[in-house]
């Protein structure tokens, strides 16, 4: 066997340079390519979150036109002690009650009745997802009509609240909770249906052959397998309806909504920056928000996943 | 003139060293059969060829220049991978063209060398079809066309039959030899298959643990095998390789003493050349060894395999060695557990010997 | 045999309970938009008529036409319109762009810089809008298009949907582009964007539902009534107005609305494969 001898031409630049340059060339393109993200995210996520903090320590006394003043820590004690935040904050609790266990089981229910191979299905699951597209505006302003003391659905039923529901102040946060709940219906259904999709049907279908009965085959197969889904499901929808704002704005409108009992936490916070002008308070009480849907979410995570069907 | 050279070619991933200083070179128009089981640093040697993995030592060269740091595309090579790599959102016809796209070509100079590319992997009823409506056979040929539109100076072929199935791959094989016969462009074929490379490569270099073991023809390759890995690997079943001794018989004859008898060793071979070899292997082919009641070696038949037009009879030596012999379907079959006997084929070039501690061959070739 | 038969049976009982089910379900979903939609087309005096009237007599188109001229519809939609699309558009540049950089570039950070990415949806609303109203104001936009879409030009959410799609993609399919002489800007426009289509079009629907529903921040944004409203503050303002105007706000609601149900016929395979990218394991 010969070796064939080769003219070998040495590169003059020694090998360790080019490397290092072709890899610094790559992370000077990903840079690039990253700024316009990371632009957005700092100019109108982090920055905001930072100045947050720095909001939370300077008063703005109620005479209009006067600056405010750094007090410091003083502030927050207060605001968060205030009724009026209590109030928001038990408010927005409630209305989280009665909307995500409401929604999540009319979602589950949905999806369960339209998993079926049947004929048409397919219509009654656009049907059921089609209030996903729905805005805030949209179902306040279908549902402000329902409501209607004159015009609506309500007299047909017999029901004739005094003052007229979106007045009450008993009634008016249940009545925007109907809405929410509305609204939400599409986007469960979506995610429930999605989760059922994942359950395998063997084994429901050998579940049934070993006897078990529809109600023991979906309470004790169909619900542990569907925990991963169920779990996201209520943390989305939660920390959606924490964050509740237009169907009140709308709805309520001109009305005291402390006197309905519909201020909810967001609302509070808009009133107080823009009604109040009160930046330092509107960042306190934000900044509260922030942790309870943080935590929540934290503290959701951690419980359930436990209880998420690992067997 | 575009022959390969590697030169002290070293790569290490981590502490794994996958290439030890390799030393190869391929002249120009040759195809270069890269043997070796997975593992063995054939894919990794083709890939710093391509210029997708960095080296961690030595010089690779094409055509003369060195091109440690080429970028792949200014490597002028073209690559057949395992599994095609075929764009699935383009069309066939696309696909080939695709190379051409940013090399400034003009719009029907690029049309008609993907034409000329199809019309020699027989595409051309296939040209608008997209990848995921071709069979296996047909898109390894779609890969094979845009290799060879860009008529570059080397090519690299990543086990590209592997994919196939059996009767497909033979036929595939003869046509890929004859398409690099045609277009004489050097190729480094990296296979774990020994039939396709003792039946394709101009020369086939087996590698074994990142070490190159043996560079040599064919036919070399399989009559003077330097080491027992490459005796072993080659030959469809390989080669039989018995521990024994080296001895001197009363007449001052070279026998080699194995666990299943004493065999002579041809005269050709001085026992004084072994020195004092003591432990070796000795290595004799299956077609080398008969069945004949008047051989020197003793062994129990395990099991016998008709594979129609010969059968291979699997033995058993008193130190459990395994011995395969190969005889011709008409020879009578012994049954398992037989006590047989085994002649060698007095042909000097029938019996080879390596030493037991190095593994490389002893006798001269 | 008489098994056979009353197997037969009870599955045709449990087949019709199921649409008896569906169907209710699907009632109690479609009662509001029915509702919605004949009210649009009443006059405003038959509107109390008692029981509710299931099929408007006449319909009457011109509460449409009064929500989308003196309503000012067609001038909110075409704010919409504009805002939608330009925040779609930049979340699709900016999110293929940091999402190649993730699944394709090699470079120092790259783990923290994804996670600071991925934190940006763990930072909510309530937080930012307080200070973004104050940069929005300063650099001159507010009651502007730029006030109203330039904080959302990028989204973490869909810098992880597309890395995803993009890690996808075969790394031998990258190599042999490397090899067939493809930079990183024609292996992007060529390969990758294109076979992440689906992702981009999941994106695209869900990014289009987002930006078109918004509420609080254009709101906020363009300070109340103004030309430069979107439909959903438009909406607003046909609310509350005296029950002749409640046919006009339905109209308008039922203008809000359609396009979006167009939308969801269309793409309903990506819009579910949006909002359940966190969902299904």
């Amino acid at each position: 066997m010969t070796v064939a001898s080769v003219e070998m031409r040495r590169s003059p630049v020694p090998k360790e340079t080019t490397l290092r340059a072709r890899r610094r060339r790559e992370a000077g393109l990903a840079y690039l390519i990253l700024l316009p993200a990371l632009a957005v995210f700092g100019t109108f996520t982090f920055y905001p979150f930072f100045r947050n903090f720095k909001l939370m320590l300077y008063e703005t006394p109620p005479v209009p036109g006067l600056p405010a003043h750094y007090v410091g820590l003083h502030q927050i004690i207060p605001t968060v002690t205030s009724t009026q935040f209590t109030q928001s904050l038990v408010t927005t609790i409630v209305f989280v009650a009665l909307v995500v266990p409401i929604s999540l089981i009319l979602g589950l229910a949905l999806a369960v009745a339209a998993h079926r191979k049947l004929k048409g299905i397919a219509i009654y699951r656009m049907i059921f997802s089609s209030t996903v597209v729905s805005s805030v505006a949209v179902a306040s302003v279908v549902f402000g009509t329902l409501l209607n003391p004159v015009v609506g659905l309500l007299p047909w039923l017999g029901i004739n609240p005094t003052p007229p529901a979106l007045e009450n102040t008993t009634w008016a946060l249940p009545a925007v909770a109907v809405i929410t709940i509305w609204q939400f219906l599409g986007l469960s259904f979506i995610i429930m249906s999605a989760g059922l999709q994942s359950v395998p049907d063997e084994l429901l279908e050998a579940a049934r052959i070993d006897g078990a009965g529809a109600w023991t085959r979906f309470w004790r197969m169909t619900v542990p397998l569907l925990s991963p889904t169920i779990f996201f499901a209520v943390i989305v929808s939660t920390i959606y309806a924490f964050q509740s704002f237009g169907a009140v704005d709308i709805l309520i409108g001109n009305q005291s909504a402390v006197r309905l009992h519909t201020n909810v936490l967001i609302y509070n916070i808009v009133n107080t920056l823009q009604v109040e002008n009160n930046p330092g308070a509107a960042a306190i009480m934000a900044t509260v928000l922030f942790l309870i849907t943080l935590s929540l979410t934290v503290l959701q995570m951690r419980f359930l996943e436990r209880r998420v069907h690992y067997a | 003139m575009a022959q390969v050279s590697f030169e002290g070619v070293t790569k290490r991933f981590g502490d794994t060293v996958a290439v030890d200083a390799l030393n190869l070179e391929i002249p120009d128009g040759e195809l270069l059969v890269l043997l070796g089981s997975s593992g063995c640093g054939k894919t990794t040697a083709l890939r710093l060829l391509a210029g997708l993995e960095e080296v961690s030592e030595g010089t690779i060269a094409i055509g003369g220049r060195v091109v440690n740091d080429v970028d792949p595309k200014d490597r002028d090579v073209a690559m057949v991978f395992q599994s095609y790599a075929l764009y699935p959102h383009l069309s066939v016809a696309r696909n080939i063209e695709f190379p051409l796209r940013q090399r400034g070509m003009a719009k029907d100079v690029r049309a008609a060398k993907v034409k000329e590319a199809a019309t020699t992997l027989g595409l051309d009823t296939l040209l608008n079809r997209k990848p995921s409506q071709l069979s296996g056979g047909q898109r390894q040929r779609v890969a094979l066309a845009r290799a060879i539109v860009r008529e570059p100076q080397v090519f690299l072929m990543d086990e590209p039959l592997s994919n196939l199935d059996a009767a497909l791959r033979v036929q595939t094989r003869a046509d890929i030899v004859a398409l690099q016969d045609r277009l004489s462009t050097t190729t480094l074929y990296v296979t774990h298959d020994q039939v396709e490379a003792m039946t394709m490569g101009d020369r086939i270099a087996v590698m074994s643990q990142g070490i190159l073991q043996q560079v040599a023809t064919p036919e070399d390759l399989y009559a003077h095998p330097a080491n027992t890995f490459v005796a072993g690997f080659l030959g469809s079943p390989g080669m039989n390789l018995l521990p024994g001794t080296v001895t001197q018989g009363s007449g001052g004859e070279a026998l080699v003493e194995v666990a299943g008898g004493v065999v002579p060793f041809p005269s050709t071979l001085r026992a004084s050349s072994l020195g004092d070899a003591g432990a070796v292997i000795l290595g004799v082919r299956p077609e080398s060894l008969s069945l004949d009641p008047d051989g020197p070696l003793h062994a129990d038949v395990t099991i016998v395999e008709l594979l129609g037009a010969e059968t291979h009879v699997i033995c058993r030596t008193p130190d459990g060695s395994r011995l395969i012999v190969r005889q011709s379907a008409r020879a009578a079959k012994p049954a398992p557990n037989d006590q047989v006997r085994i002649a060698v084929d007095p042909d000097p070039a029938a019996m080879h010997l390596f030493d037991a501690t190095t593994t490389q061959r002893l006798t001269a070739p | 045999m008489p098994e056979a038969s009353a197997a037969r049976r009870s599955r045709r009982w449990r087949t019709a309970g199921s649409y008896a089910a569906l169907t209710i379900g699907a009632i109690i979903v479609l009662v509001p938009i029915y509702f919605t939609i004949v009210n649009s087309l009443l006059q405003p005096d038959q509107l109390a008529h008692q029981p509710p009237r299931l099929i408007p007599p006449a319909a009457q188109w011109h509460d449409y036409r009064t929500a989308w001229d003196s309503g000012q519809l067609s001038r909110y939609m075409t704010t919409s319109a504009i805002m939608t699309v330009s925040i779609v558009a930049g979340q699709l540049v900016t999110s293929v762009l940091a999402a190649y950089a993730f699944a394709f570039l090699r470079f120092p950070f790259k783990r923290t810089l994804f996670l600071v990415c991925l934190g940006t949806l763990m930072i909510p609303f309530e937080v930012t809008f307080i200070t973004n109203l104050d940069t929005v104001s300063s650099l001159g936009w507010f009651n502007t298009y730029e006030g109203l879409a330039v904080p959302f030009l990028a989204t973490g959410f869909g810098i992880f949907l597309l890395r995803q799609a993009f890690l996808q993609i075969p790394k031998d399919l990258q190599e042999a582009a490397t090899l067939d002489g493809y930079g990183h800007w024609r292996f992007m426009a060529r390969v990758a964007v294109p076979l992440a289509r689906p992702s981009l079009a999941a994106l695209g629907v869900f990014s289009f539902l987002a930006a078109w529903n918004q509420y609080l921040w254009p709101l906020l944004a363009t300070g109340g009534t103004t030309p430069l409203n979107t439909v959903q503050i438009g909406l607003k303002q046909l609310v509350g107005t005296s029950p002749d105007q409640i046919p006009v706000a339905l109209a308008g609601a039922v203008i809000a609305f359609v396009p979006l149900v167009i939308l969801l016929l269309i793409f309903q395979k990506q819009l579910v494969r949006s909002l359940t990218a966190g969902a299904v394991k």
